[in-house]
């Protein structure tokens, strides 16, 4: 990726920044100008939260060049509580561990190398939503097998 | 009084043992671990750096702080393994955590005290209201030579330190610095891994440094050792951290909180700094804790810190050290590690 684009897309990778529809109450990440939903042009702009569930996935066994040392990882759609969805690779984990429902946090992370001498880019990956504590963590396992039974 | 507004750490999941380490390069476990008291040590993935370990300190940091971070007037760090050569990691961060643009921003290196060099500046800076609050971050992804005595400690991780003058959760009672020209430890530019005096890092080193930097603080403060509840100091390995606190006159009870090395390893200039954020996980209101880092080249940086009656009640909103170092984590062996730590060569 061009570094000017990469430049301008800092907002929504760094800081997780969508826009929720004025009108129809859409979250839209990227931010979009316009709600994809009911065109209205009256947006706001939130930061989502760094947590979501996984909704499906898929584990990559053959990654483009710039993942080569990764493989085989997971690359996951996660959907935060407010709605927006977005493809992250799945970290720090056994990419077969990886399922639907299961809650992970977003992590700011390095995504790619632009090459040997290039720029290092940032953005978010979803890590298994690991515990605060004791009851946190407990509250966490049963929200997840609630969503695995649903 | 100016204080600690808000503190939070990060530590990698990955984990290589130290017994892995002597095995691949034929060494005794046995004799290794106890030679320098270490068990295991963090070992960052592909995907992180000082800037990701900063950036997920620093926003436990802002969250136990309860600041917008529009309020933060600097953003310095501390670190031995910045990713760029040429380009500061603090604007990365800045911008990550929602700070700024209207923001002073640096990048500091003093080998393993880079941590606590950062947090003098922001503490000065908020000292002479000049700002509002600052963030310190000392963090690192730090590297041994394959085979050297360093491949058992170097580890990544590191901690944030928020200062600010209002509602502070620990105060700023005094500080002090040691700095002397000693050659015991230094990376050419270009080099990949640092080298270092072997012996001659221990006594004209570290315990020179450590104990004239503790020794001058609480002469300063008035202060004896047993008025402190905690203390903390730089860890490159096991052993040291406990020597100099026996020879000073502590407790075994007064260093164990923050002697956290045995399962994280040496994150440079992490190192004392998540020391004092698992000390500060446990403190209670009044405690007097004491930091003194060590940074190779050489230099000792001393905080008397108290306790406020703030601190039990923000804690809870970030994770605790202890729960990042007792908590999931993955073991990986030495092939995985030197992958991982890009000690491969391959094709682009």
């Amino acid at each position: 990726m061009p570094s000017p684009r990469y430049w301008r897309e800092i907002p929504s990778r760094y800081r997780l920044e969508a826009t929720r529809c004025g009108d129809c109450g859409r979250v839209s990440y990227p931010p979009r100008r316009i709600c994809p939903e009911c065109r209205s042009t009256d947006g706001e702009t939130i930061e989502l939260s760094h947590e979501g569930r996984v909704l499906t996935y898929t584990v990559v066994h053959v990654p483009p060049d710039d993942f080569l040392m990764e493989a085989p990882y997971a690359l996951a759609v996660v959907e935060t509580p407010e709605g927006a969805r977005m493809m992250v690779q799945v970290a720090d984990c056994d990419p077969a561990s990886v399922e639907a429902g299961m809650m992970v946090a977003l992590e700011f992370r390095l995504i790619r190398r632009e090459g040997k001498g290039g720029i290092l880019c940032y953005g978010y990956k979803a890590v298994p939503a690991y515990p605060m504590g004791g009851e946190a963590e407990a509250e966490l396992r049963s929200k997840e097998s609630e969503v695995a039974h649903a | 009084m100016a204080g600690i507004a808000g503190y939070g750490a990060f530590i990698p999941r990955r984990r290589i043992t130290t017994e892995e380490i002597a095995r691949q390069w034929g060494k005794d476990p046995g004799t290794i671990q106890r030679g320098l008291m270490l068990k295991e040590k963090s070992v960052p993935g592909f995907d992180e750096d000082t800037i990701t370990i900063s950036v997920a300190a620093g926003r436990a940091a802002l969250a136990r702080a309860g600041v917008s971070p529009s309020r933060v007037g600097a953003v310095y760090i501390g670190s031995e393994s910045h990713p760029y050569a040429v380009k500061p990691s603090g604007t990365v961060v800045a911008e990550a955590l929602g700070i700024g643009p209207e923001v002073h921003v640096a990048d500091f290196e003093f080998a393993c005290k880079a941590g606590t060099e950062a947090m003098f500046v922001a503490l000065a800076l908020v000292e002479s209201g000049r700002v509002d609050y600052a963030l310190a971050v000392g963090a690192d992804t730090s590297q041994g030579a394959p085979d050297d005595a360093l491949e058992y400690s170097a580890s990544a991780g590191g901690a944030a330190f928020l200062f600010g003058r209002d509602d502070p959760l620990v105060e700023v009672v005094d500080t002090i610095s040691f700095t002397t020209d000693t050659p015991d430890f230094w990376r050419r530019e270009g080099e990949f891994y640092p080298r270092h005096g072997g012996r001659f890092t221990g006594e004209p080193a570290y315990f020179k440094h450590v104990t004239e930097a503790t020794t001058r603080i609480l002469d300063k403060t008035g202060l004896k050792p047993e008025d402190f509840r905690f203390v903390v100091f730089h860890m490159p390995n096991g052993k040291f951290p406990l020597s100099v606190g026996k020879s000073l006159g502590f407790t075994r009870e007064q260093i164990d909180p923050g002697w956290v090395v045995p399962t994280m390893g040496n994150t440079y200039s992490g190192s004392s700094p998540t020391g004092l954020a698992a000390v500060l996980d446990v403190a209670d209101p009044d405690d007097l804790i004491l930091i003194t880092s060590f940074g190779s080249g050489a230099g000792s940086d001393s905080f008397v810190l108290r306790a406020t009656g703030l601190l039990p009640q923000r804690r809870g909103l970030a994770p605790s050290v202890r729960s990042m170092l007792d908590g999931p984590r993955r073991y990986v062996t030495y092939g995985e590690y030197a992958k991982y730590r890009e000690k491969i060569i391959v094709n682009d």
